[in-house]
């Protein structure tokens, strides 16, 4: 295992690696986003119960899911980080942390907007969503963390630890807010998404959530050479006041 | 002409369904444009350190 | 075992020269709790309904102010270093510094609640489960803040840093805190959420100070 990533570990390799691949995720994210967004909004039916109010879904089921998936992956890239002192798994991370948390505002934002028609109010402190604003702060927080020290190396490890505290700690937080939610349950619940998803709301579903992660894949490349090209900088700045 | 009218109108959602696509694809765009500038200006900076460096414009501090 | 007591005795001897310090933190909680009916205005029915959540949010935010002394001081001038490299292991060592901060704070969080609960009204039944949840919570508080403490020095704005870091991992064993006196009020059943607050704390007595150890390393490296 430690062989494999140990390929990816020289930073200069990664970066020719990630220019190549790059324009294939930005191909992918276009063209399988273009046929979702088809798909979604114009070949695919209206929901039964929820009417044309269902397309939203498509925008927030799948920014749901890469909230949670970024997250996990930050996370284990930290334990790579802090186990194999791989240097790049800091640095994927640090990236990635962003990008989660777009993900992460926009689950709560469509979430609030699919929520007015269907529930009435913008904001309703059912578990997922409550679970979803936690997670917001646990992404703000790490975004703190690693920016609060002069030290950038500093920020990064420190990070690494919070994020493995968090990680554990998310799915005591679902739980505990499930188990809240159901004591202060509102009378009326429904679920999003419906009781059970027609096949043709499936494609473009699928079709979307690829589309997010390949888009994700491309903006995480872009920032990793950000980062690796700002580390070069700082060490050569250190070279000249050094010299 | 109607139906296209009709279909903007989302069956009388469309205050909550284009802006949900809309501020989705506003933010995704952002993110991605502020990530190619940082990447960008890093680029430059490096190409302006490195440069300098060999051609032995940067003063060297003994 | 010899260096857990040395340790705590010795932050217990510190805590008590600065005494002014964990008076502070108790003086914050009851302002804190005060500031409510200033807010939500005094009638009975409404402070009763939300005394149980005030008191625990109070707490928690009590708990928070003195953590980021935790580790500070020593870090500061130079004895965290000593600490890391001395033969006691670190995680005991951190482990009896959260110790003397729990004695230092949690413990008078506990004595100032039921004062508090007067304040607000808080049906009779509720004040015994109040107190033996906040047995079970604060600790529990002292140590998973222990490790933000350690996360944050050397940073900068480290006090609101460890907010924001803390306060969303504080929020199950508010939730099951408050719910244990809500329900013994409404004449539920509470034990289910005692064994969960007790799971935390058993949870977090061997993990927190890893944790935290871990953070204190990396810091003065």
């Amino acid at each position: 295992m430690s062989m494999m990533l140990h390929r990816f570990a020289n930073p200069t390799r990664f970066l020719r690696i990630a220019t190549v691949v790059q324009p294939w995720m930005a191909g992918l994210t276009i063209v399988v986003g273009g046929a979702g967004l088809y798909l979604g909004l114009f070949n695919s039916p209206a929901d039964y119960q929820q009417g044309e109010s269902v397309r939203m879904m498509y925008v927030h089921v799948p920014a749901s899911w890469m909230a949670l998936f970024v997250y996990t992956g930050m996370a284990v890239s930290a334990a790579i980080g802090l186990i194999w002192k791989h240097p790049l798994a800091d640095l994927m991370a640090k990236s990635s942390a962003p990008i989660g948390a777009c993900f992460t505002f926009l689950a709560l934002f469509t979430g609030a907007l699919w929520g007015k028609p269907m529930w009435g109010a913008w904001w309703v402190w059912d578990a997922r969503l409550t679970s979803m604003l936690v997670l917001f702060f646990l992404y703000l927080g790490y975004m703190a963390l690693i920016n609060a020290f002069d030290d950038p190396s500093r920020g990064v490890r420190a990070s690494s630890i919070l994020l493995l505290v968090g990680v554990v700690n998310v799915p005591i937080i679902k739980f505990s807010v499930e188990w809240w939610n159901t004591l202060h349950q509102p009378a009326s619940v429904m679920k999003l998404g419906g009781p059970s998803i027609d096949a043709a709301m499936l494609w473009p579903l699928l079709l979307m959530a690829i589309a997010y992660t390949t888009y994700y894949i491309w903006v995480l490349l872009i920032r990793v050479r950000g980062e690796i090209i700002a580390n070069r900088v700082r060490v050569l700045r250190l070279k000249q006041v050094h010299s | 002409m109607e139906s296209i009218i009709e279909y903007f109108a989302m069956g009388g959602y469309a205050g909550y369904v284009w802006p949900a696509y809309g501020v989705t694809a506003v933010i995704l765009v952002i993110m991605l444009v502020a990530s190619r500038r940082m990447l960008r200006a890093n680029q430059a900076i490096y190409e302006t350190l490195a440069g300098s460096e060999k051609d032995g414009t940067v003063e060297k501090k003994t | 075992m010899n260096g857990f007591i040395t340790i705590v005795r010795r932050d217990l001897r510190l805590a008590q020269r600065q005494g002014m310090d964990y008076i502070m933190v108790v003086m914050f909680f009851v302002i804190a709790v005060v500031l409510f009916p200033f807010g939500v205005g005094p009638e009975p029915n409404i402070l009763a309904r939300i005394a149980a959540g005030v008191i625990w949010v109070a707490a928690l935010l009590s708990s928070l102010l003195s953590l980021e002394r935790l580790f500070q001081a020593d870090y500061e001038d130079g004895s965290l270093e000593l600490l890391v490299l001395s033969p006691v292991t670190l995680e005991i060592a951190v482990l009896a510094k959260i110790t003397a901060h729990w004695v230092t704070t949690g413990l008078p969080l506990i004595i100032a609640a039921p004062l508090l609960g007067v304040l607000l009204n808080m049906p009779a039944e509720g004040f015994p489960m109040l107190i033996l949840a906040l047995a079970l919570g604060t600790p529990s508080l002292s140590l998973i803040g222990a490790v933000g403490a350690g996360l944050i020095l050397g940073s900068r704005r480290g006090g609101v840093l460890l907010a924001l870091l803390i306060l969303p991992l504080y929020i199950p064993v508010l939730i099951f805190g408050v719910s244990t006196v809500d329900a013994v009020i409404g004449g539920f059943e509470s034990k289910a959420q005692l064994l969960i607050l007790a799971g935390f704390l058993l949870a977090a007595l061997p993990l927190c100070p890893w944790a935290a150890a871990a953070a204190v390393r990396q810091s003065v490296e």
